[in-house]
């Protein structure tokens, strides 16, 4: 593949190649055929290709992801588009209590080969019932994964391992990403490489294994402003950070993160969720014992997401959000 | 009528029966929702499915299970966690998962599922269906109407059958349902099959015709069957006054078929009491279940 590609494109071809390579694969959700293609374009011209299995659907998150939990109990496989993710509330029910539990509460292993999609996050101006970002709400489901998009990752590869586990997944999309760029060939930016360890994706100025003052760790969707904030640190703070992004954010692998951890003075947990039980905290547990000194959150305030833009701006996580948190954690 | 039907109707009637006797006894653990009354639409059902077709079952679905599977003994160690347990004794009563048949226990979640279920089958498996047996308290449930929506559109291969017993563990119909079910399959465009009946044959012989429709691509059915809840919700909360239950018994199909049959029931009987207590007393020596998650 040549030139570069947006994310909102990177991922359609992924959904395509997928659809191609199985026949058994359904993609259902709202709104998703052509011409409309989806609210955000994601599944643009799928349906033409794929008009038996890309299923324009009714109004009905619970409907149709129970549905898809038929399918997938029946041997299909099915991905499922929510057309906003803070929608996902409405299908709490067939995510949690049919498709995570039925993979184990029959006393043997059950194969669910299922993924929800959630479109998700703010930064829009579409309000408080089309801006949030609810990854929180499905940690620690026996069963359900839960993943995020991320300019970093190859959303091929992602969505191969999330269907081929046998067990669901969500995984969770941030808008703001989709018209961005996808990072190719190692490079960032100008100022920043990336590499993958596995799942895991490693943003770095210099080298990767360099002792520094502090990593920070978040999902795909806060990649372009944890960036921003690593660069002001650098050029203006003079404080050198790594990025570290897991394609999976639950369960989370802590493996491949404990030699940066054991490098940096500071570990700071980035992402986008309004405070309280975060998976910023789940994190922060989970690396406790290989982090150097305490693990700080960085998160959206404890409040609704406002509809204009600058007090949506005054409540959720920004680069100098980001930076201050940094500046604060190494003081 | 078959000495085969009779056998199943009496197999789930004493196993619900011997259920209610361990739960006095302080031998079960945990709940459970006996199907007494109810025993012949699963058994008359039986006579219309298919063994590929799926099956999904509900709470109250024990004469679901020992009308497909002649299998008391893997029930019942499932219930008590025993060896042998059909679901390793995780699921319990009401978690229940072999070959294709499903029961799970969040009221209404199953047509969904049933209608993906259904979906996969009018793709890979054409003439075969989806079967949902759903109470009548189930119709509180929005997802029973995002799924009939989603049938009806796509023409599934969905039979949904509603056990209208007339009250959602202690809250009657009439404080529970506006309309109808008929009214409410009609604002779907979906047939919709009412029997009040508890006789095996003729409940077969009324569905026989709309259950083929719905092989043949006819899309969702609806059957509604008045039945009578003789025992309890679960074990032993049942609001309603002595001579309501009463007067319902005397409707039951025990009676009707000891009409009928005379002796041959009694025979029948005394064979299922029987082989109901040897396997209560064979399961209960079982050792327990081993699980790991």
């Amino acid at each position: 593949m040549t030139g570069r590609q947006r994310i909102v494109e990177h991922l359609n071809a992924a959904l395509s190649a997928a659809l191609a390579d199985d026949e058994r694969l359904y993609l259902l959700g709202e709104d998703i055929a052509d011409p409309y293609g989806g609210a955000f374009k994601v599944t643009r011209g799928l349906s033409t290709r794929f008009p038996e299995r890309v299923l324009t659907t009714p109004i009905s998150e619970n409907g149709i992801v129970g549905l898809a939990g038929g399918l997938a109990l029946a041997g299909d496989k099915a991905i499922v588009e929510i057309m906003f993710s803070d929608f996902v509330t409405l299908a709490f029910d067939p995510i949690v209590n049919f498709a995570a539990k039925s993979t184990t509460m029959y006393g043997r292993r059950v194969p669910i080969h299922l993924v929800v999609r959630c479109p998700t996050g703010g930064n829009r101006g579409y309000g408080p019932t089309h801006s949030q970002s609810l990854q929180k709400h499905f940690l620690g489901v026996p069963g359900l994964a839960v993943y995020e998009l991320s300019p970093l990752h190859d959303s091929a590869t992602v969505l191969a391992t999330m269907l081929g586990a046998g067990t669901p997944a969500l995984h969770f999309e941030d808008k703001s990403l989709y018209g961005g760029w996808l990072c190719r060939d190692g490079v960032v930016d100008d100022v920043f490489r990336f590499d993958l360890v596995g799942d895991l994706a490693r943003v770095f100025a210099v080298d990767p294994d360099d002792e520094v003052d502090c990593v920070l760790i978040a999902p795909g969707g806060l990649v372009p402003r944890a960036v921003t904030a690593m660069r002001e640190l650098l050029l203006a703070d003079e404080i050198v950070c790594h990025l570290l992004v897991p394609s999976r954010l639950y369960p989370l692998d802590v493996a491949p993160m404990a030699p940066a951890l054991s490098r940096a003075r500071r570990v700071v947990v980035v992402e986008e969720s309004t405070a309280g039980g975060t998976w910023g905290a789940e994190v922060a547990h989970a690396v406790r014992d290989v982090a150097r000194g305490p693990v700080t959150l960085v998160h959206s305030a404890d409040s609704v997401i406002p509809t204009a833009p600058h007090l949506e701006r005054s409540v959720l996580v920004s680069p100098e959000t980001i930076r201050r948190g940094v500046r604060e954690a190494l003081s | 009528m078959l000495t085969e039907d009779l056998a199943s109707l009496l197999l789930i009637r004493h196993f619900e029966s011997a259920l209610l006797d361990l739960f006095d006894r302080g031998e079960l653990n945990g709940t459970t929702h006996t199907c007494l009354g109810q025993e012949h639409v699963p058994v008359a059902l039986r006579g219309l499915l298919d063994p590929r077709d799926y099956v999904f079952s509900n709470h109250r679905g024990h004469g679901h299970y020992l009308s497909l599977f002649d299998d008391p003994a893997g029930l019942l160690a499932e219930i008590m966690g025993r060896e042998g347990a059909v679901c390793a004794g995780v699921g319990g009563s009401q978690h229940i998962l072999r070959e294709r048949y499903l029961s799970t226990g969040v009221q209404g979640e199953s047509l969904p599922v049933a209608a993906g279920a259904a979906l996969h089958l009018s793709r890979s498996e054409p003439g075969q269906l989806a079967c949902a047996f759903v109470g009548d308290g189930t119709w509180g449930q929005g997802a029973v109407y995002e799924a009939l929506n989603l049938a009806a559109l796509w023409r599934l291969p969905l039979l949904v059958v509603v056990e209208h017993n007339g009250i959602a563990q202690s809250t009657p119909t009439s404080r529970a349902m506006a309309g109808t079910i008929a009214g409410r399959a009609a604002a779907f465009g979906i047939p919709h099959t009412y029997v009040d009946s508890v006789d095996v044959d003729e409940l077969r012989a009324v569905l026989a015709k709309p259950v083929a429709a719905v092989r043949d691509g006819g899309g969702p059915l609806v059957v509604e069957a008045r039945v009578r809840r003789l025992g309890p919700h679960s074990k032993g909360d049942d609001p309603r006054p002595a001579d309501e239950v009463a007067a319902l018994r005397a409707g039951d199909w025990r009676p009707y078929y000891h009409d009928l049959v005379g002796a041959e029931l009694d025979r029948v009987d005394e064979a299922q009491r029987a082989r109901v207590a040897a396997v209560v007393a064979e399961v209960s020596a079982r050792p327990l279940a081993g699980w790991a998650p």
